[in-house]
């Protein structure tokens, strides 16, 4: 890692410089991470009065027990719908506002101030929609034929958080999508045009490969925001159930320690997390240094 | 030349206008409900039109509260929210820039070691450290304080590398000719490095300010008492009461509004700056 050619001396100076970002990182990072690596190692009763090391075993147990395993599974759905609607519609956006050239702007304007709505708050709107008694879009479900209670039935809060945060999440996609788009040689395209290609086989042949990179930096940030960023919609609103059906890891980690307390599996819940968060760190980092050489 | 294609023309406005209307709808149901009085609930007869009650929600949200389900008002909780979200992005701004100064401009023991502890951050979410962070907290007395609920958040890997990329960019002809004129580096950090990251810190500020704004988990976890509530977590405990028997769904979705608008506005206003800010934090 380089520093500029031209330094001061300094002595103690950056070592002052640096102290408070460090000593936070230390205190508020570190050593709160390595405690749920070791309470991880440990079995503790609630009282915290005695603590035994059991080694892996919290981890067993954790593979072994069924509502890690099915809140497993429900996050899985959660995160590969969120990414897939909001890259989806994120991308459709991105297309057309490009199509239309000079009025994008106005288009970007309108589209992107979602970003800002915190998580929560956005479940929040959904959640009042979609209420079985005072809800529009419930009262409009039902004309239709179509019951729907989030309160009772766990496909129905399911589908209604996915909703929720894939809403807030397309406007940050939009942007990238568009910036992507607009970096694309317009010369390549009229090229392609020339020769004959129509707007699908364009858009399949040379705009879809071009955008590659931008996809997949979204695609693991979309994962990344559907794992940890979620964890609002689900305390605002169903509280992880009803039932089990919308209890996601992050949402269990809290419950399981903060509510139960059972520490050892919560810190053992939240080193399985670690290891996923450093998985998609170590993804997005390579695909940046793969940008740098091309 | 591209063919012109009136009706893909076509279809890309009817595109965007269909997504603006999902992203406006929910919001715009959110300030319709904000308007109507509460007993207009219990008929559900609420549609796409504004009631009567806007004046009187609005107060009754900011400044008394709901007295049937203990709801405090949320006035203080939005002051509560700003002073959270302005310490975020002022701390993490301030700490990185300081950072970013000692890693570029110094050469010293453990350089590369510092830089890498900043690194680690980005791969430690407080919702993975959950219960040792709130002990953490709990043991330095930093429970329900201004201090806990800022704090602990304002450590930051992405500003310190953007500051980093930003100073690399800085020409080196700079430092040499500020050093002969007698300069030292925190003149040479004030007078110079300072005002050329100008356009950078405000665009990064209008990213954290919002990062603070909607942060949820952890006022969450650091407030027990109600004088600190932020308004972002405190919909919360309304919406939870709304479940309940007694449906104050006017007070909640008054809320939504008066949480969404300071941050909304924000990125409306500044729109140029917001685009740069998330651009740049990602790269």
């Amino acid at each position: 890692m380089q520093a500029k050619r031209v330094t001061f001396g300094g002595g103690i100076v950056p070592y002052l410089l640096l102290a408070p970002q460090l000593a936070i990182t230390v205190i508020f990072f570190l050593w709160p991470a390595g405690q749920a690596l070791y309470t991880s190692l440990f079995a503790e009763d609630a009282f915290g009065l005695s603590r035994q090391f059991v080694g892996l075993a919290n981890f067993v147990a954790l593979l072994e027990d069924p509502s890690y395993r099915s809140s497993f599974v429900i996050t899985i759905i959660f995160s590969v719908s969120v990414a897939g609607i909001s890259l989806g519609l994120g991308l459709l956006f991105a297309l057309a506002a490009d199509k239309v050239g000079r009025r994008a702007m106005v288009y970007q304007t309108l589209l992107i101030w979602p970003y800002a709505v915190a998580p929560a708050v956005a479940a929040i709107l959904w959640w009042y929609m979609f209420d079985p008694s005072v809800g529009i879009v419930a009262r409009g479900l039902r004309i239709l034929g179509i019951g729907w209670n989030h309160h009772l039935n766990g496909t129905d809060a399911l589908i209604m958080v996915i909703l929720a945060a894939s809403w807030k999440q397309v406007s940050y996609n939009f942007l990238f999508f568009l910036a992507g788009l607009q970096a694309i040689p317009r010369t390549l395209v009229e090229a392609a045009a020339l020769d004959g290609a129509g707007p699908w086989l364009r858009f399949r042949k040379i705009v879809w490969p071009l955008l590659a990179p931008t996809t997949f930096f979204l695609l693991v940030v979309n994962v990344v925001y559907a794992f940890f960023d979620t964890f609002g919609i689900i305390h605002a609103t169903t509280g992880g159930g009803p039932g089990q059906s919308t209890t996601i890891l992050v949402y269990k980690v809290f419950k399981d320690g903060f509510e139960s307390l059972n520490l050892g599996a919560s810190a053992a819940q939240s080193v399985v997390l670690l290891v996923i968060v450093i998985g998609l760190t170590a993804l997005q980092f390579r695909h940046i240094e793969r940008k740098v050489h091309y | 030349m591209v063919e012109s294609g009136r009706k893909l023309t076509i279809a890309a406005h009817a595109a965007l206008i269909l997504g603006v209307v999902v992203m406006v709808l929910p919001v715009w149901l959110a300030f319709v409900a904000s308007t109507h009085p509460g007993t207009d609930f219990l008929t559900g007869r609420i549609g796409f039109m504004p009631g009567p009650g806007l004046v009187e929600n609005y107060k009754e949200a900011l400044f008394t509260g709901s007295s049937v389900s203990g709801f405090p008002p949320v006035g203080p909780m939005l002051w509560n929210s700003f002073v959270m979200a302005m310490a975020i992005a002022v701390g993490k701004i301030a700490i990185s820039l300081l950072s970013a100064f000692a890693i570029c401009y110094f050469r010293f023991p453990f350089r590369v070691t510092a830089f890498w502890l900043i690194f680690i951050t980005l791969m430690l979410p407080v919702e993975v450290r959950i219960l040792p962070t709130f002990e953490v907290v709990a043991d330095l007395g930093m429970l329900n304080t201004y201090s806990g609920l800022a704090i602990p958040l304002i450590a930051s890997a992405t500003a310190t590398f953007l500051f980093r990329q930003v100073f690399m960019t800085i020409p080196d002809e700079l430092t040499e000719a500020a050093r002969i004129d007698g300069a030292g580096p925190l003149r040479f950090f004030w007078s110079i490095l300072l005002p050329l990251s100008r356009t950078n810190i405000a665009a990064l500020f209008v990213i954290l300010f919002i990062y603070g704004w909607n942060q949820y988990l952890w006022p969450l976890l650091v407030t027990t008492d109600q004088r600190y509530y932020t308004i972002v977590m405190g919909i919360q405990r309304l919406a939870a009461a709304a479940a309940e028997a007694d449906p104050v769904w006017h007070l909640v979705m008054t809320t939504t509004i008066l949480a969404m608008l300071p941050p909304v506005l924000v990125v409306i206003a500044m729109q140029r700056l917001f685009v740069k800010g998330l651009v740049e934090t990602e790269k």
